[in-house]
């Protein structure tokens, strides 16, 4: 993946600060981000850990830092999520972990420390119900004790809390303090690329209620013969579709709807319809199919007929001849993914595959499953950020249209392997690059070499 | 009542509605970064921290991107008012002339963005002046309320003495105010200069300036503050600015050795290399090892002539699908000659404003410049890097470099086998 050419070595990212300041929420958005700009990476949670360890939670005297017994549990707890860290960089070939943490001593390849500070009581109130209250840890109990409860845990950890020093003690780390929910920012030191990006990311995400909208345009001439790619218009259903979706927006009553099309006369008919202020991104345009252009599934099979095996193969990886991949749609689509974060409430009109590596951010779904979600024609698709993750509706507008959406063929009925698909492409790939296949990282050039026999970093 | 038509635009291929024959309104383009109202960015900081090289940087990354940006340096007009310097003592706080003037040079700046931001379409000013103290400040953002703009503050704080007194050799010394002085009297002035602003500096501070929206640069970007961040276009400058370094390095751009499309006279493909090619990616070789650069890295597009190329090497390189050549949709592999022949209103289009021109099916170098952003921004993080690409991406990526505006870029000169050495030097 490009991004990943740009990592060197593996990072870690430290989550830091107090309870219910957003560390879970932030880790998990982070991690579904660079997962899907190509930079395998994952979540490791102490609380999951100290969960497995201790069965049932009782009550928020668990977490007292006088409490010895339950001082060595998460002590050991810590011991256990580094040493699946460990695993994870150096067997599954991930380049960040993402993992929790209230202290901040350990080394491991490049740190990057991430702090959530916030002194707003009100915030600190509403993410505590919000994800809170229907944590595993407070199965059956009533709002009053969680909070309750909840709230003399983080007591306990306010006690040995250290913030970020940046002035003294932590000026030669590497981190981004992040202040009441992103109002203000502190950061440090940002050695590479992969951190540069983290930063950017995290300051364009805020957590204001709002609703995002993904559909594709009315079904199109080209639709209608089975055509894929090109430029056509609106067949009648689609301009039918239009008229549906503009009282569909209407009857929602969004505040401050922000309408996004691509440049393909497609998109922008069906928006004309809302009579609305709409913009124009010329990234929102679908996949290039490249000599595929224009022609059907059943002519792309008889001309090409190599092309269309590879394709069913390895969706995700395969470029059309002069043409893009899904891979390359994803990078192309990345800065309307950033926007997304920073707006408020967008309908985003574009096309199949575009929609299908939008919905595939929105719903943290993987490069295998991306080409296969299904986003079908006259068929909105309603999205609203809850706790860590979305809630998808699905709104199905009652025009008909063709159905565009092919499924991955059966194992049995797939040729026969031919060589790897990266390795088969207009891009002509020298013998020098192994990076085309997946290989442990034990390190890699210009940084050194992790400490892979030495012993296990002690927490204290 | 019926949706409007659309209409194709000839030369941008995008599609706008119209009524009756005129283009209506109802749509924008979103180019790279739409801005609502325009922004006013308010440098703040001693002299010698970096305040006017920041300025130039940003309004050159502004504008390469499609931003019309203006600089406006409260210095010049001092210099353009006060025919000729004397000493630092024109700076002394009590120096009730001087202050006069300072001030009517500040207003008369402040009249200019006016002019700038509301009546000819620019989007960003950049008011480059010390502005330390908070009642100035305060003026600055009243003037911004009252015309409408977003006001974002850019501070630079430095209190290393190295790299003060590196920043006085490379820009100071050579300033028209100390044309008549040897180097160390002009030193020593300038030091007494800055001595004079520094009992009446105020910083921005966190609770002070709560409510203000700004990034606090310390120590050439070790780390930053950053505050209230309120739309895209901020996020993009916070973002350029935590990306920018001042360590010494070069950028070498060329092309790939000659191809052999090239030799046919036709354009786009993906050729490999002709055998004069061939001897260019050795030359190549031997040019960059008797430079004996540094940790150099080598950046080339997904196409196998400028891979080709980088092979001749022997060194590792990266491929970059967003290097590739300007895509000429339908006049693929065609010769200049083929597309007037059988495209003549295309080919006409394109010589009336090659950069907006659009092939049908292809791109623009407008196009090309928001697909190059991404290696910009990984081009000012990175140090000594070689980028082997193609004609018209090495014009957008020069045009950057060189600030050379959208008129000029399509017409810059590249020439193959040619390899331009990039080296940051003062303002440029």
């Amino acid at each position: 993946a490009w991004a990943s050419y740009m990592t060197n070595s593996p990072t870690l990212i430290v989550m830091i600060g107090l309870p219910a300041r957003g560390k879970t929420y932030m880790s998990k958005k982070l991690t579904r981000y660079l997962n899907w700009i190509g930079v395998p990476t994952k979540v490791f949670n102490l609380g999951v850990y100290r969960r497995e360890a201790v069965k049932s939670y009782k009550s928020y005297d668990f977490f007292r830092h006088d409490n010895k017994e339950a001082m060595e549990i998460r002590k050991r707890c810590a011991l256990v999520a580094l040493e699946d860290v460990k695993a994870y960089l150096l067997e599954e070939c991930g380049q960040i972990a993402v993992r929790f943490l209230c202290t901040k001593q350990f080394s491991m390849g490049v740190v990057f420390f991430v702090e959530s500070v916030c002194d707003d009581p009100e915030v600190i109130a509403a993410n505590i119900l919000e994800v809170k209250v229907s944590s595993p840890d407070y199965p059956e109990r009533h709002r009053e004790n969680v909070m309750d409860d909840f709230l003399k845990r983080i007591e306990c950890y306010k006690v040995t809390y250290q913030p970020l020093d940046p002035d003294a003690y932590d000026k030669d780390l590497s981190f981004i303090k992040v202040i009441n929910v992103g109002q203000r920012f502190l950061v440090n030191r940002v050695q590479d690329y992969i951190q540069s990006k983290i930063v950017y990311y995290l300051m364009n995400i805020h957590v204001q209620p709002r609703t995002i909208y993904l559909c594709r345009h009315g079904e199109s001439e080209y639709n209608l013969v089975g055509k894929i790619g090109g430029d056509s218009g609106l067949s009648p259903r689609g301009k039918q579709f239009s008229q549906a979706l503009k009282k569909f927006i209407e009857e929602q009553e969004i505040v401050d709807l922000k309408v996004w099309t691509s440049q393909l006369k497609r998109t922008i008919q069906t928006a004309e319809s809302l009579g609305v202020l709409y913009e124009q991104w010329k990234i929102l345009n679908e996949i290039d199919a490249g000599v595929c252009e224009e022609m059907t599934y059943a002519e792309i099979e008889a001309k090409y007929p190599d092309e269309f095996a590879m394709r069913d193969q390895e969706k995700y990886l395969y470029r059309y001849p002069g043409g893009e991949s899904y891979q390359d749609l994803v990078q192309r689509l990345e800065p309307v993914i950033m926007e997304l974060e920073r707006q408020g409430n967008v309908l985003v009109i574009s096309h199949q595959a575009v929609m299908r590596c939008l919905l595939a951010y929105f719903l943290d779904k993987s490069a295998d499953e991306l080409p296969y979600l299904r986003c079908p024609l006259h068929t909105i698709l309603k999205l609203t950020p809850v706790a860590y993750g979305c809630k998808v509706e699905t709104i199905t507008l009652n025009v008909e249209a063709v159905n565009t959406h092919r499924d991955k063929p059966s194992l049995n009925s797939l040729p026969s392997s031919q060589s790897p698909v990266r390795m088969r492409r207009n891009s002509f790939t020298p013998r020098a690059r192994a990076d085309t296949v997946k290989h442990p990282r034990h390190h890699s050039v210009g940084s050194k070499p992790l400490d892979l026999l030495g012993p296990f970093p002690s927490l204290e | 009542s019926p949706a409007r038509e659309l209409t194709q635009n000839p030369l941008q291929k995008t599609w706008e509605p119209y009524d009756n024959g005129l283009p209506a309104g109802h749509s924008a383009q979103r180019g790279v970064c739409m801005t609502n109202c325009p922004t006013l960015i308010v440098m703040v900081g001693l002299p010698a921290r970096g305040k006017t090289y920041i300025s130039k940087k940003l309004t050159r990354y502004l504008n390469w991107i499609g931003v019309p940006t203006k600089e406006f340096n409260v210095g010049q007009y001092r210099r353009d008012l006060v025919k000729k310097y004397k000493s630092f003592e024109f700076f002394l706080p009590d120096n009730e002339e001087g202050l006069k003037i300072r001030k009517q040079c500040a207003l008369a700046a402040l009249n200019d963005v006016r002019q700038y931001l509301s009546e000819e379409n620019g989007h960003v000013a950049v008011f480059d002046a010390t502005n330390t103290t908070r009642e100035r400040r305060e003026t600055i953002c009243k003037f911004g309320e009252e015309n409408g703009y977003k006001t974002f503050f850019v501070e630079s704080v430095c209190v290393d003495p190295e790299v003060i007194a590196a920043n006085i050799v490379q820009v100071k010394l050579g300033s028209p105010d100390y044309v008549d002085c040897s180097n160390d009297e002009a030193t020593e002035d300038f030091m007494k200069r800055i001595e004079c602003y520094k009992n009446s500096y105020e910083t921005l501070d966190e609770t002070l300036d709560k409510d203000l929206s700004y990034i606090k640069i310390m120590d050439v970007g070790r780390s930053y503050l950053v505050n209230r961040v309120m739309d895209h276009i901020q996020s993009r400058i916070v973002y350029y600015l935590m990306n920018i370094h001042v360590t010494p390095r070069s950028i070498y751009l060329c092309r790939h050795g000659e191809s052999e499309l090239n030799l046919k006279g036709r354009i786009g493909g993906d050729p490999g290399l002709s055998v004069r090619g061939k001897e260019f990616a050795k030359s190549l070789a031997q040019f960059i090892n008797e430079q004996n650069i540094k940790d150099l890295k080598v950046w080339t597009s997904q196409m196998k002539r400028t891979i080709q190329t980088a092979e001749a090497l022997g060194v590792p390189y990266e491929q970059w699908k967003v290097l590739n050549e300007i895509d000429a949709g339908v006049c693929e592999e065609m010769t200049y000659e083929e597309i007037q022949e059988n495209y003549p209103l295309e080919f006409a289009l394109r010589d009336q404003d090659k950069y907006r021109y659009r092939y049908p099916k292809g791109e623009s170098y407008e196009d090309l410049v928001q697909r190059l952003e991404p290696v910009i921004m990984e081009l000012e993080r990175q140090e000594n890097v070689l980028v082997i690409c193609h004609q018209a991406v090495m014009r957008c990526l020069l045009a950057y470099f060189l600030d050379k505006p959208a008129e000029q870029l399509p017409y810059l000169k590249c020439p193959l086998h040619t390899v331009l050495k990039l080296t940051p030097v003062a303002y440029g």
